[in-house]
C-alpha cells in the first residue's frame, strides 16, 4: 500500500470513530456501575456480632481450604491445555490436592 | 504482664494461637472469647472487602469458595495500606498460585480487571479532548499523538477475559467461547466499564502511549494483526472519553 | 501542645449522620435533610473519580466532619507518614468543620488490621500517644478530637483508668475529644463498670463531637454479656438515656449518628437523627 492510501484508510478509520462516538454518545452516558463503587469502604464497625464467624480454626485455618461448591465457573467450557488435557472450568478437587 | 502489639497481632491473624496472657475480663479472668472479638472483625471484614472487591471471582467459585480463600489470603497478605479500596492488590498471584485452582487458569486474569476497574473508578478525574480535535486533514490526522486519561486502562489476556466477566455482570450475557480478549476500560465520567478491544487494539494504544503517531502505531500494529480495526478501536477511547489530547506536528511548508 | 489559634471546630450543635454513597440523592432531595455529614477519611484518598465529586458537591451545602479510621495513632511503631500525607491533603482542601480520630491502633509492621485494636492505659504509651497527636496536630495544621473506643478486654498492665488517660491526652497534646456514648455504654457493660460514674470522670469541656450508634450482643465464655460495636442496627434505649446523662451536664453538642453495617434506607437514619435532636431539645435550659 502507498503512503497516500496509507493515510487515507487511517483517515477514514479516525473519521468514522469521530462520527461514530457523537452519535453513540447518550448511548454511553447510561449509568453503569458493576458494584465498583462500595468496594473497599472503610468504617469503624465492629464485626456481624459473633465471636466465631471469622475464628473458626476449622473454615479458617492454614491449608484446610478445599475447592467446594460450584459457582459459574462450572458453566465455562475453555479450549485444550498445550498437553491436550481437556481445559474445563468444573469445580471437581483434583485428588492430589484433598487433604490427608 | 504485658502484651506487645507484635504479639496481640500474631494471634489476631492465627485462629489456633492461645490468647495473649495479660488480656483479661473484669474479674481479672483470661480474655478467652473477648479477644476473639478481635480476631472475628479483621477476618470477616477483610473477608467481606475481598467480595466486594472481586465479585465476579466471588460469583466464578461460589461464595462458600471465596470465603475460604479470602481466609487464606488475608492471613498470607493482610492490607499494607489503610486504604481498604485498593486490597487486593497481590489477590492475582495469589490465585495463580493456587494449585486447587489450577484447571481455571483465566482467574488470575479477571481478579487483574477487577481490581483494574476499581483503580479506575478512583483515578483521576480528566477532561476529554474536544470531539472536533481529531476533524483534521488525513495528512495531520496521521501526525497526532493522543495522550490517555488516568482512568483508562488495557488488559491483555489469553484467555476470554472480557466474556467471562460479562458472563458473569449482565443477566443474559452468551457463555464465553475459547480464545484470547484483550479488554480496554474507559471511565466516562465516574463508572468504569471495560470493553472487548479488537484484535491489535492493545497493541497500537501501547504504542501511541509510549509516543508514536497514530500512523506509526497504525503501521506497526499492521505488521503483526493485518485486519487491526483502528476505527473502531478509536471509537471505543472517543465513547469512553479516554483521549485527553491531540497534538499534531504539521509538517513545515 | 497545639496553638490555641488552630483549635477551631466548627460543628453545629445539632444532629448529623454518618454520610453513605447510597444516601446522595436522598440527601441532596430533601429540604431539610440534617445539620452536617461525617465521612471515613480513608474513603475519599483516592485520585478523582464520583466520591471526591460527591463530596466536594455535599460540602457546598453541609459542614463536613473528617473522621479518620487508619491512622493507628495507639500503634507502637512510627505513624505512617504517607497515610499523615495524605490526611494533610484531604483535610487542606477541604477544610472541614471537624477532624477526629480513635485511641485504637490498626497497623503494625506495616500491615494494617481493618480493625480498631485496643491499648494499655500506661505512662508509656501516654506519652506514645501524645506524641502522635501532636505529630498529627503539627503536620495536619488543626485541632484534631480523640475518640474514646469500645472494649471488649482489659489489659493487666494498664494503670490509668480510659477516662483519665484521655483528660490527660487532651491536657499535654490540646487536642479535643470526641465522645461515643455508645462506646462507654459497651465498654462499661463488657467490663462492669458504670457508665455514669465514667462520664461523671470524663473531661466534658473538651468534647466537641458526640457518637451514637447501635450495637449488637453477645455472651462471653462465662455467660456474661459481650456487647458488639457494630453500627448495624437502631441506637438502644440506655444509650440514649446515656445521652441525656450526657447533655444535661455538657450542654448541646454536635450529635452523630453512626451507621456502618446493614445501612438502611435514608429515612430509618433520619428518623435516628430526629431523635437525637429530641434529646437536645430537652436539655435543661
Amino acid at each position: 500500500m502507498s503512503n497516500t492510501a496509507k493515510t487515507l484508510v487511517i483517515a477514514s478509520a479516525v473519521a468514522a470513530a469521530v462520527s461514530g462516538a457523537a452519535t453513540t454518545a447518550s448511548a454511553q452516558a447510561k449509568e453503569k456501575c458493576y458494584g465498583v463503587s462500595l468496594a473497599g469502604q472503610n468504617d469503624c464497625a465492629a464485626g456481624p456480632g459473633t465471636t466465631c464467624a471469622g475464628t473458626s480454626t476449622v473454615d479458617y485455618q492454614g491449608n484446610a481450604w478445599t475447592l467446594v461448591d460450584a459457582g459459574t465457573c462450572a458453566d465455562i467450557e475453555l479450549p485444550a491445555e498445550a498437553n491436550g488435557t481437556a481445559r474445563k472450568g468444573s469445580l471437581e478437587p483434583l485428588e492430589r490436592d484433598l487433604p490427608a | 504482664m504485658s502484651v506487645s502489639q507484635t504479639t496481640f497481632r500474631a494471634a489476631l491473624l492465627d485462629p489456633s494461637a492461645v490468647v495473649p496472657e495479660g488480656l483479661w475480663d473484669a474479674e481479672e479472668r483470661p480474655a478467652g472469647r473477648r479477644f476473639s472479638v478481635y480476631r472475628n472483625n479483621v477476618a470477616v471484614s477483610l473477608t467481606e472487602a475481598m467480595h466486594q472487591a472481586f465479585p465476579v471471582i466471588a460469583k466464578l467459585l461460589g461464595p462458600q469458595n471465596m470465603d475460604g480463600l479470602s481466609g487464606l489470603f488475608l492471613r498470607k497478605h493482610p492490607p499494607s495500606s489503610p486504604l481498604m479500596m485498593f486490597y487486593g492488590e497481590e489477590f492475582p498471584a495469589f490465585l495463580a498460585g493456587m494449585e486447587q485452582l489450577s484447571h481455571l487458569g483465566y482467574l488470575a486474569d479477571v481478579a487483574h480487571l477487577e481490581l483494574a476497574l476499581r483503580r479506575s473508578y478512583h483515578a483521576a478525574d480528566s477532561q476529554a479532548a474536544p470531539p472536533d480535535a481529531l476533524a483534521v486533514p488525513p495528512e495531520e490526522i496521521v501526525l497526532a499523538k493522543l495522550e490517555f486519561a488516568p482512568s483508562m486502562t488495557v488488559l491483555r489476556s489469553e484467555w476470554p477475559l472480557y466474556s467471562i466477566w460479562r458472563f458473569n455482570s449482565e443477566d443474559g450475557a452468551p457463555k464465553p467461547a475459547p480464545g484470547a480478549e484483550d479488554v480496554l476500560i474507559t471511565r466516562p465520567e465516574f463508572d468504569p466499564a471495560p470493553h472487548l478491544l479488537p484484535k491489535g487494539g492493545a497493541d497500537w494504544i501501547a504504542q501511541v502511549q509510549a509516543g508514536l503517531t497514530i500512523g506509526e502505531a497504525f503501521e506497526k500494529t499492521s505488521v503483526d494483526f493485518p485486519e487491526f480495526d483502528l476505527g473502531a478501536t478509536l471509537a471505543l477511547l472517543l465513547q469512553g472519553g479516554a483521549i485527553t489530547s491531540v497534538t499534531i506536528e504539521r509538517l513545515a511548508t | 501542645m497545639l496553638d490555641s489559634s488552630l483549635r477551631s471546630n466548627r460543628l453545629p450543635a445539632v444532629p448529623g449522620v454518618g454520610y453513605k454513597p447510597q444516601h446522595y440523592d436522598q440527601i441532596l432531595e430533601h429540604a431539610h435533610p440534617v445539620g452536617w455529614l461525617e465521612i471515613h477519611a480513608e474513603n475519599y484518598m483516592g485520585d478523582g473519580g464520583r466520591p471526591l465529586a460527591q463530596l466536594r458537591h455535599l460540602s457546598e451545602r453541609f459542614p463536613i466532619s473528617v473522621h479518620g479510621v487508619g491512622l493507628s495513632i495507639g500503634g507502637e511503631g512510627p505513624l505512617d507518614a504517607d497515610h499523615l500525607a495524605r490526611l494533610k491533603h484531604l483535610v487542606g482542601w477541604l477544610n472541614p468543620a471537624s477532624f477526629s480520630e480513635h485511641l485504637a491502633w490498626s497497623t503494625h509492621d506495616s500491615h494494617f488490621l481493618n480493625d480498631l485494636l485496643p491499648l494499655p492505659y500506661t505512662d508509656e504509651t501516654l506519652a506514645s500517644v501524645c506524641a502522635h497527636i501532636d505529630q498529627v496536630q503539627d503536620t495536619v495544621g488543626r485541632q484534631m478530637l480523640l475518640e474514646n473506643p469500645s472494649s471488649y478486654l482489659a489489659f493487666e498492665e494498664s494503670t490509668w483508668s480510659e477516662p483519665e488517660f484521655l483528660r490527660e491526652i487532651a491536657r499535654r497534646t490540646g487536642c479535643g475529644l470526641l465522645l461515643d456514648v455508645n462506646n462507654v455504654f459497651v465498654s462499661a457493660t463488657n467490663l462492669d463498670f458504670s457508665p455514669q460514674s465514667y462520664i461523671d470522670a470524663y473531661p466534658l469541656d473538651n468534647v466537641h463531637e458526640i457518637h451514637l450508634g447501635g450495637h449488637d450482643e453477645d455472651e462471653d465464655d462465662h455467660g456474661r454479656p459481650l456487647l458488639i460495636d457494630s453500627h448495624g442496627c437502631e441506637v438502644v434505649d440506655p444509650v440514649w438515656a446515656l445521652l441525656d446523662y450526657v447533655l444535661e451536664r455538657s450542654g448541646p453538642k454536635p450529635v452523630l449518628i453512626e451507621w456502618d453495617t446493614d445501612v438502611p434506607d435514608w429515612h430509618v437514619l433520619r428518623a435516628e437523627a430526629d431523635r437525637a435532636q429530641a434529646a437536645l431539645d430537652r436539655i435543661p435550659a
